[in-house]
């Protein structure tokens, strides 16, 4: 074997004063970074094997350990950086494509920085949110497409098509069992039915376990059908086609053969340890028409008694094609922004294709306005939602719903040290190690998720109260609730906005 | 400064109506005494009437009253009325000279009906070829305004204190048996008559006092069904509402008061199992045209009036009776100056629509 050119990004380091050598953190370390020398009595660590996930700094008890970012350097260079030169040698030493998890970390603009929320001031009253109702209940799905009454008179109220209520404008985005833990997903599920929205089973299909949450479940139906069949379908409260993924749009996915094991095969309908591919795309989906027919094929095989969701990645044309989505029988459109997050994805691909959520969102709400036909059809934006100000501005500029993934992989204990793919996440998350899945606590893990969306949904009540608005409804679409700053004229334009001061 | 419609600009205001149930005429001297009342609740910046009932030998012709800023504007729009209509009288509006009114524009009306094969060539109802004329004289027609255009209605609005808007317009000269008024206090204003109120669109006419944060959600909303607004003003947008859910939709007033300041859903989830259903349906299909913030609002339509607050109730407005007549106002000494004595003082609760109309067998 020849030298290995890379050194690590980070260092382990352990204050030998606090150290009581307990040896958690070896014990904590699925990387196997650390050791203990028996002959020194002493800890070791390996920082070649460390993706400071921070599960050791974490779990010391004597706060001896912290993890930095290592100041060794190849020689400066604005242009070839130390990730530019440490990802050739790689390559070179493999000849493998780069793979990398989570979302995008590149430094792009970020829109919703740019974007500051309004507040009443004089000539009308801000709304105490503690004293008068405020409300964060939406509907997701079509509307009926005419109004209709009986003999007597009286408004006809079951020809709405079939719809998602929502308590608080925020879903758990698609992940599937395989992909994150058992344990992960039964505190999605739970978390979902407390807060009275929804959690997604991504492509891996439904563990017979988690039937019982099917009312706050969404079903999802991508290019590899893993885990598709008629109880799967029926038992969701909708169903998700998933086109593409913020994170790789244009690709498929991989899970590889040893994280088929047991439940994982069983739930994807799959044999152990076989590779699951999903191809790049539906190969009955090679056209917007044929997208009609799958749209149409869910809603027979489940008596048009769920709403159908079709998320696609943010790419350049995105506008147009979620018309020809709206126009296609959906109910519900998920737009997945490039930052998006994913278990495994080439990094050239993560980093460098796909368009900002934030411009995607603000061009299709336009386009379905101008066609008329933004009524008929739902918007859910996904793709790095951080805080309840995004929700706020991605509202305001006209969505009807948030996805979030990331932000509840990091209330769960995810500290995005983006490794997924190694499937040995030491938090418990994204991996299928019995022994390293056990970590993830349900019970803990869902009132993790409950607090966060319940704090986002205090803030939110907040930021409308200051805005004079006490219904999300009156808050989606307003635009003019919104300034830009530091936006030049085209993507003032894009996003539909003014700049500050205007 | 930039004029209504390239610019959105709140105001406050206050409001009167006075309407009669038995269709007793009355000229335009109480609502410009119930609205003088009110004096400070206006900035001198606008003000205007709406009056049903005054052109009984023309009912049932359209009534277009129009605003140009110069001959030219006229001759260009008066060409398209002509074009459009079969005009029977064309008319300036009578107006008295007055120190406090200037910068006044051309002020002409129009009475006629749409011809006949051009409207069967069309294949609109006549409500909606009027409306769509409407939209496009205003919108096409650099320097031409039609600010009324209902039947044996009428709308008069200017720049000015609403008391000498009245004076102006020589409302006492008119007899209607219903009334409203309103006087504006923007926070900023390059003085556009259009820009005063009421707003019109048909026989629909609306006063409003508030500020609403759910604009922009409901006018791009409003704007998928055709409707264009043009002056970015509150008013605007909530006659397009009401004309969307009560004459294209075909709900009731109330109907569609149950969507424009809807119940809280606490409200609702209280309620017996049908109601619960149907006013769930409205606030559903017709979330988007939610209002929220404040505003007290008068609709005037042909043979009623109806009177709503926001749901949380943040503009004042009060209502009295007496006998077969009905007031409402921003302050109650509106009413009082000229009805001392109200058999019954209420103000309604927020989101509680107050619909009067004219007794059975009385004609409008």
């Amino acid at each position: 074997m020849g030298i290995d050119y890379l050194s690590p990004d980070y260092e382990v380091v352990r204050n030998p004063q606090r150290c009581i050598a307990c040896r958690v953190c070896e014990r904590q370390c699925a990387n196997e970074v650390h050791s203990y020398d028996s002959e020194w009595k002493v800890m070791k660590s390996d920082d070649s094997k460390c993706v400071n996930c921070h599960r050791c700094v974490a779990l010391c008890p004597t706060h001896a350990l912290k993890i930095v970012k290592t100041d060794d350097t190849f020689k400066i260079n604005a242009n070839w950086t130390n990730e530019a030169i440490g990802e050739v040698f790689r390559q070179a030493g493999t000849g493998g494509m780069l793979l990398s998890s989570m979302g995008n970390p590149q430094p792009y603009p970020i829109y919703w920085d740019k974007i500051l929320i309004n507040a009443s001031q004089v000539t009308n009253p801000s709304i105490d949110p503690l004293r008068e109702p405020m409300e964060t209940r939406t509907f997701l799905g079509k509307r009926p497409e005419k109004l209709e009454r009986d003999a007597d008179g009286s408004l006809v109220t079951d020809n709405l098509p079939p719809n998602l209520e929502l308590s608080v404008p925020v879903l758990f985005s698609a992940m599937s069992y395989g992909s994150i833990s058992y344990n992960a997903h039964e505190s999605l599920a739970r978390a979902a039915r407390e807060l009275g929205t929804y959690y997604n089973t991504g492509e891996g299909g439904l563990h017979e376990d988690f039937y019982q949450y099917g009312p706050h479940t969404i079903v999802q139906v991508a290019s590899g059908r893993f885990g598709v069949h008629k109880d799967y379908l029926e038992a969701g409260a909708a169903i998700e086609i998933k086109i593409g993924q913020g994170a790789k749009p244009g690709i498929g996915g991989h899970l590889p053969g040893e994280k088929i094991v047991g439940d994982v095969s069983r739930t994807r309908m799959i044999p152990e340890g076989s590779d699951a591919i999903s191809p790049a795309p539906h190969h009955d989906i090679y056209s917007i028409e044929d997208l009609r027919q799958l749209v149409y094929s869910l809603k027979e095989a489940t008596n048009y008694k769920k709403p159908i969701i079709v998320k696609i990645a943010a790419v350049h044309n995105v506008a147009a094609i979620a018309s020809g989505i709206a126009r296609s029988g959906a109910d519900i459109i998920a737009i997945d922004g490039y930052r998006g997050g994913t278990g495994a994805a080439p990094t050239r691909i993560r980093d460098n294709v796909g368009i900002p959520i934030e411009l995607a969102l603000a061009a299709v709400d336009e386009r379905l306005r101008q066609e008329r036909i933004r009524n008929n059809v739902s918007i859910v934006v996904g793709g790095s939602i951080r805080n309840s100000a995004d929700i706020v501005k991605a509202i305001a500029l006209g969505a009807d719903a948030v996805y979030i993934g990331t932000a509840a992989l990091l209330a769960l204990g995810c500290h995005l040290c983006r490794t997924c793919q190694s499937g040995k996440c030491n938090w418990g998350i994204a991996t299928q190690r019995p022994d390293l899945v056990k970590r993830l606590n349900p019970d803990i893990g869902s009132k993790r998720l409950v607090n966060l969306v319940s704090a986002w949904q205090h803030e939110i009540m907040e930021m409308m109260g200051g805005m004079g608005i006490n219904s999300i409804e009156a808050l989606r679409g307003n635009r003019l609730m919104l300034r830009g700053v530091g936006l030049n004229e085209k993507e003032l334009e894009i996003l539909g906005i003014k700049h500050a001061g205007e | 400064m930039q004029k209504e419609g390239a610019i959105r600009i709140p105001s406050g205001c206050a409001i009167s109506g006075i309407f009669s149930r038995s269709g007793k005429r009355m000229n335009g001297e109480p609502i410009i005494q119930s609205i003088s009342t009110m004096h400070d609740r206006s900035n001198g910046l606008g003000g205007g009437f709406a009056a049903y009932g005054i052109y009984p030998r023309s009912r049932d012709l359209y009534a277009f009253h129009v605003f140009y800023d110069s001959v030219r504007a006229k001759e260009e729009c008066e060409k398209v009325i002509m074009a459009n209509f079969d005009v029977t009288i064309a008319e300036k509006i009578p107006t008295r000279e007055m120190p406090e009114i200037t910068d006044e524009p051309l002020i002409w009306r129009y009475f006629g009906l749409p011809f006949e094969k051009l409207l069967k060539d069309t294949r609109l109802d006549e409500k909606e070829f009027v409306a769509r004329f409407v939209t496009k004289v205003n919108t096409e027609i650099k320097g031409a305004y039609v600010f009324s255009s209902g039947k044996n209605m009428g709308v008069f609005k200017a720049v000015g204190f609403p008391e000498d808007v009245g004076r102006y317009y020589r409302l006492e000269d008119y007899e209607g048996y219903c009334w409203t008024a309103h006087g504006r206090y923007p926070t900023n204003t390059p003085g556009w008559w259009g820009g005063a109120h009421p707003f019109s669109m048909l026989d629909y006419s609306i006063v409003h006092n508030g500020e609403i944060s759910s604009y922009d959600a409901n006018r791009r909303f409003i704007e998928m069904f055709g409707y264009k607004c043009t002056l970015l003003t509150d008013t605007e947008v909530i006659t397009y509402i009401v004309d969307f859910l009560n004459r294209k939709q075909h709900l009731s007033l109330k109907e569609a008061a149950q969507v424009i300041a809807a119940p809280f859903w606490s409200e609702i989830d209280r309620l017996p199992p049908e109601q619960q259903k149907k006013l769930t349906y409205l606030r559903n299909v017709f979330s988007s045209l939610l209002i929220t913030g404040p505003f007290s609002v008068l609709l005037g339509f042909t043979g009623g009036l109806m009177a709503l607050n926001d749901r949380l109730k943040l503009r004042s407005m009060v209502i009295g009776e007496k006998g077969d007549m009905f007031y409402v106002a921003s302050e109650e000494c509106a009413i009082q100056t000229i009805e001392p004595n109200i058999e019954h003082f209420r103000a309604p609760q927020g989101g509680e629509p107050v619909i009067v109309t004219l007794n059975e067998g009385v004609d409008a």
